[in-house]
């Protein structure tokens, strides 16, 4: 262990010697910063009369010397944890007070010339330095205990706290903060008011005069579509489980769709259908002679994109809920007499309560969190999410609105997210055991087969038509004008000048930047979220509890919140982040992370514990475990991990916009500036690439996966049926 | 594989506590160097949890524990120098034989020929010599098994743990194995700590057995001592099937003691009880059953059953009703019949209420 920590305060010193403490403007792999004074190294500014970074140099040096000094490993460890944490500490009071520009805490803690001229955000040095001293403190306090703890677990888990302490909770601390301020000054008084005020939470258009707040038509449209969303997804769920339904294949396909599909296609799409020029409004205006309106953009436009674009959700949970009750339960009823609607209504659906509340919190907090859909449609008819977009970029920036609308989201989203923990976590029935249930499911009588026949059928066929008309729709000069067929929009977008060789379209920029950038991210992503899913799973250590809930709540932050929480926080130094693509990565990480975390913990729940048990009293260390244990048997669940967080980063949208810049501009957001512009044609045809790309990762993944599942888990299989 | 660094183990007052529940209640025991001990009791008594604490899997709340002379309470399974064979026996399924064999030698990075050598000595040891190439999945139950203890072994452990090693094995084939594991235990010299709910197979493989009951230790002994002196009802009904009968001591010397039973008179051992209330430990096998007219509890049969090799009855006498075993006759009584129980005097225990 002596040894490790010396490689590490190694590394930070070098860090502190060798590499730029700040970040430098041209990135660092340019070697302009050598001759920059602006941007030098730790040393090298703390004698240019930076003093307050030289405790960092000297943590790093006072920790050598403890190792080299003293003998009692336990004493030293303590000391040298002490030191580590002092360091990091003071490397991070002297961020947040020094800065160039951007809000100062402790304004009066230190002052002079060179404190007020302040400093950039910290870079590649800074980094290092607080890496090594991150490290060195975790694997001290393993071995500052009475025992040999293991340091490769209290170093996971350091680095992980630390990562979401900073990418989550610093952020959103920043949206608090904001919420508070008033002109020079913050104040509780003022918050009240402004965050309980009638433009979020009126209720005006219950009694006819005006419209409500938009907190209100937030929930109010989140409601329907959670309850729209259930409905529906349970009637998938019965034909899909519970009957002889010929193409349930196909309805598997509705399954995927949500995942590739960018979140404002649906909108398009039904623009397209229903918009002024749209071809059913047309129809029916030449047919009945009604005038062309535009109730699309309003409530019922966005209603209509959520349902198609979260049902499958609802599905896709339910199918697991509906297959969780047990054939036996309902075969015992069966025998007991009762017929076929009074198994179902007795004994399947209150069985299934606790999966259709979680289907409906699941659709309710993915309305809130929407953007894309209203963002297209929403004019008529405005919501949180859209609100807080507008109330930066808008003509009028008002970050403070912001913060206040974010936080109403906020609150309404962690709500639910709560209520779903605490209420359904102790309530779940799930029939589903180690043992096989052989039996079969009853099912369904001929009227609720009907019903389910009668609103689930359509609705398929709704979708599908919504989704011909993303392909129809890119084929086509000028949406209800000029119906003839071209290739127009794919060559502007995706032109090659074949003779020059050179990317003529305009969408290739963002194209590769968004491929890019998905790839970097997806297997940090992964890599983040299955270390957490095996501490998670596979260890025990003080405070879990509140550690899986923090990594769980990003998963209830919208994005729109995140992406506004991330200009207020990385704009200024300290962490100097925006109009980089960094920052971008990170937000990816760190929105997807929940995904990594809970794909980890199903795989992980079906390894036996005693294989690790095993490793371990063979004398294997806990990273020896994962290594050639835990890893090799996770194969498929790493490659899901990988694609879903690199699928999930190309369709988003929310969170991206507020943070892409010209030079690192994402597919989805320059697909919403074409819509913005009117430019249908072109985003549609961007779109359908974008839907074919994830759709050739995905089947990539499958036959991977498939492959590698046939020798795996024949293995395993034989194994646990001989046990 | 003939050298061994075989270990003692020692609890010192080890309490284990998970959140409010008391998994183990102040234990202290000692395990010579190379013997087979036993953990035995019913499902929850804390025997599990026990073996969990010497493998380090687990952390005591409260004690201390050595093994090999050596404290060890504070380090993790990966620092102690003891290994498993697991319920499961949680080989890995990616790995051929062979390399779960030398599986805990890599780890501590020996050198490859090294280990591959030692890998296919253990397995020569357990039978399974030119196995090595082959993957778990593709070996039997019992075979898997066998990989399991090799791997254990290897190691030269300074205490080998078996949790419940036999659970997944068929009847017939656990005799079998219980007898192997028993042999490579007793020609390595190992110290061995052996968990198990099945008595008999305790009794079969063990130099000492520990009988534990609510978090702890009911009574250590040798089978031989378990069986022929309990020191409590609950061993008594434990190991081997027993009728426990209510008596009244009247009176006791050294090592005989008049007893009262439903009126009668018996002398039996008095197993260190004194005068007073007291309870009789009938075997089955120590009870005799004969016509209604000779001495004895009288009783009538509400069961009967021909199980070939013997007979098991059911009779209801004013003491409770008793489990009877005897050997076949040519003319068995039948339920309902009226029967007097003879008890063997010298073959039943005296243990306290």
């Amino acid at each position: 262990m002596k040894k490790t920590v010396l490689i590490w305060l190694a590394l930070g010193l070098a860090g502190f010697v060798l590499l730029p403490w700040h970040m430098t403007d041209d990135g660092l792999f340019d070697p302009s910063w050598l001759s920059d004074s602006d941007a030098a190294t730790g040393l090298f500014s703390t004698l240019a009369g930076q003093w307050w970074l030289a405790p960092a140099g000297l943590a790093l040096l006072g920790a050598v010397i403890l190792q080299l000094a003293i003998e009692n490993p336990v004493k030293r460890a303590r000391l040298t944890l002490g030191t580590a944490v002092a360091g990091l500490t003071f490397i991070a009071v002297q961020g947040l007070i020094i800065v160039r520009a951007g809000p100062r805490v402790f304004e009066g803690l230190f002052t002079g010339d060179m404190v007020m001229a302040g400093q950039p955000g910290m870079g590649a040095g800074a980094g290092l330095c607080a890496l090594a001293l991150l490290f060195v403190a975790t694997i001290s306090l393993s071995q500052s205990g009475k025992g040999q703890g293991d340091a490769f677990v209290v170093s996971t888990i350091g680095l992980i706290v630390a990562l979401v302490a900073i990418f989550v909770f610093f952020p959103v601390v920043h949206i608090l903060v904001r919420a508070f301020e008033v002109d020079g000054g913050y104040s509780l008084s003022e918050f009240f008011p402004r965050f309980f005020s009638s433009d979020i939470w009126g209720l005006g258009c219950l009694v006819g005069e005006r419209s409500c707040g938009v907190g209100i038509n937030s929930l109010f449209l989140a409601i329907m579509t959670g309850a729209g969303t259930t409905l529906l997804g349970l009637s998938f769920a019965l034909i899909f489980t519970r009957t002889a339904f010929r193409a349930k294949k196909l309805l598997r396909v509705l399954t995927v769709l949500p995942i590739i599909t960018p979140p404002f296609v649906i909108g398009l799409a039904l623009i397209l259908l229903f918009g002024r020029t749209g071809t059913i409004t047309e129809y029916f205006a030449e047919l009945l002679g009604w005038e062309a309106t535009r109730w699309l953009y309003g409530f019922w436009g966005i209603y209509f994109a959520q349902l198609l674009s979260f049902t499958p959700i609802a599905f896709l949970v339910l199918i697991g809920v509906v297959q969780g009750v047990s054939p036996s339960m309902e075969e015992a009823s069966q025998t007991l007499d009762a017929d076929r609607w009074q198994t179902f209504r007795f004994v399947s659906l209150p069985l299934m309560r606790p999966g259709l509340a979680n289907a409906f919190l699941l659709g309710f907090i993915e309305s809130l969190a929407d953007f894309g859909n209203p963002l297209v449609l929403g004019s008529g008819y405005s919501v949180l999410s859209t609100d807080i977009y507008f109330a930066i970029v808008g003509a009028v920036a008002d970050p403070a609105k912001a913060a206040i609308l974010a936080l109403a989201l906020l609150t309404l989203t962690l709500s639910a997210f709560m209520a779903q923990r605490l209420w359904l976590g102790k309530k779940s029935y799930a029939t589903i055991t180690g043992k096989a249930d052989s039996g079969q499911n009853a099912s369904l009588n001929p009227v609720l087969k009907w019903v389910c026949y009668g609103t689930a059928l359509p609705w398929a066929a709704f979708t599908l038509v919504v989704y011909s008309m993303i392909v129809f729709g890119s084929f086509v000069k000028l949406w209800g004008i000029n119906h003839s067929f071209t290739l127009d929009h794919y060559i502007r977008a995706f032109g090659i000048n074949f003779t020059t060789g050179r990317f003529t379209g305009v969408a290739w920029d963002s194209y590769f930047t968004t491929l890019t950038i998905s790839s970097i991210a997806a297997p940090l992503t992964a890599l983040v979220g299955l270390s957490t899913a095996y501490l998670l799973v596979r260890q025990k250590f003080w405070g879990k509890d509140a550690f899986e809930f923090s990594t769980m709540l990003s998963f209830a932050i919208p994005g729109t919140v995140i992406g506004v929480s991330y200009i207020m926080a990385f704009n200024f130094p300290p962490i100097e982040l925006t109009g980089t693509s960094i920052i971008l990565i990170i937000v990816f990480v760190f929105r997807n992370m929940p995904v990594g975390v809970r794909g980890g913990i199903a795989a992980m729940s079906q390894l036996d514990k005693s294989l690790d048990e095993a490793s371990i009293t063979l004398g294997a260390n806990s990273f020896a475990t994962v290594r050639r244990v835990i890893l090799p048997l996770m194969g498929p669940a790493v490659l899901a991990a990988l694609t879903y967080s690199f699928v999930r980063a190309i369709t988003s949208v929310s969170a991206v916009i507020f943070l892409v810049s010209a030079k690192h501009n994402m597919a989805t957001s320059f697909i919403v500036g074409r819509v913005e512009n009117g430019e249908f044609g072109l985003a549609i045809a961007y779109s359908a690439v974008l839907i074919i790309t994830m759709l050739a990762a995905i089947l990539l993944l499958q036959l991977l996966v498939g492959a590698r599942r046939l020798r795996r888990s024949d293995r395993v299989q034989h194994v646990a049926k001989a046990a | 594989m003939t050298k061994t660094n075989t270990g003692s183990v020692r609890f010192e007052n080890v309490v284990k506590k998970y959140g409010e529940v008391t998994a183990l209640k102040k234990l202290d025991l000692s395990i010579e160097p190379g013997k087979l001990v036993t953990l035995l009791g019913p499902s929850g008594c804390g025997k599990t949890t026990t073996l969990r604490l010497i493998a380090g899997l687990e952390m005591a709340t409260e004690g201390s524990i050595h093994i090999g002379g050596e404290d060890v309470t504070h380090l993790t399974a990966t620092y102690r120098k003891v290994s498993m064979v697991f319920q499961s026996y949680a080989l890995f399924p990616h790995m051929t034989v062979r390399e779960n064999v030398a599986y805990g030698l890599t780890v501590k990075s020996v050198p490859k020929a090294e280990a591959a050598q030692k890998a296919e000595q253990g397995l020569e040891l357990v039978g399974l010599a030119g196995f090595g190439d082959r993957l778990p999945s593709e070996l039997s139950g019992g075979q898997q098994q066998r990989v399991a203890v090799a791997r254990a072994i290897v190691l030269e452990p300074e205490v080998l743990l078996l949790d419940e090693p036999l659970s997944n094995l068929d009847a017939k084939l656990r005799r079998h194995v219980r007898e192997e594991i028993r042999q490579i235990q007793q020609s390595l010299g190992l110290t061995a700590v052996y968990v198990t709910h099945d008595q008999e197979e305790a009794m079969a493989v063990s130099d000492d057995i520990i009988v534990m009951n609510n978090a702890e230790i009911a009574q250590i002994g040798t089978p031989n001592d378990l069986y022929e002196a309990p020191s409590s009802a609950f061993i008594a009904d434990f190991i081997g099937d027993a009728n426990l009968v209510p008596c009244d001591v009247e009176a006791c010397n050294d090592a005989k003691a008049t007893v009262r039973v439903d009126g009668q008179q018996v002398l039996i051992p008095s197993n260190g009880i004194g005068k007073g209330a007291a309870q009789m430990v009938l075997r089955p096998h120590a009870l005799s059953l004969q016509s209604p007219d000779q001495p004895g509890l009288k009783g009538q049969i509400s069961y009967a059953a021909y199980l070939g090799k013997e007979m098991q009855y059911t009779v209801e006498t004013p003491v409770g009703s008793l489990f009877v075993i005897s050997a076949v006759r040519s003319d068995p009584f039948v339920q309902g019949d009226s029967v007097s129980v003879g008890i063997v005097a010298d073959q039943a225990r005296l243990v306290s209420v």
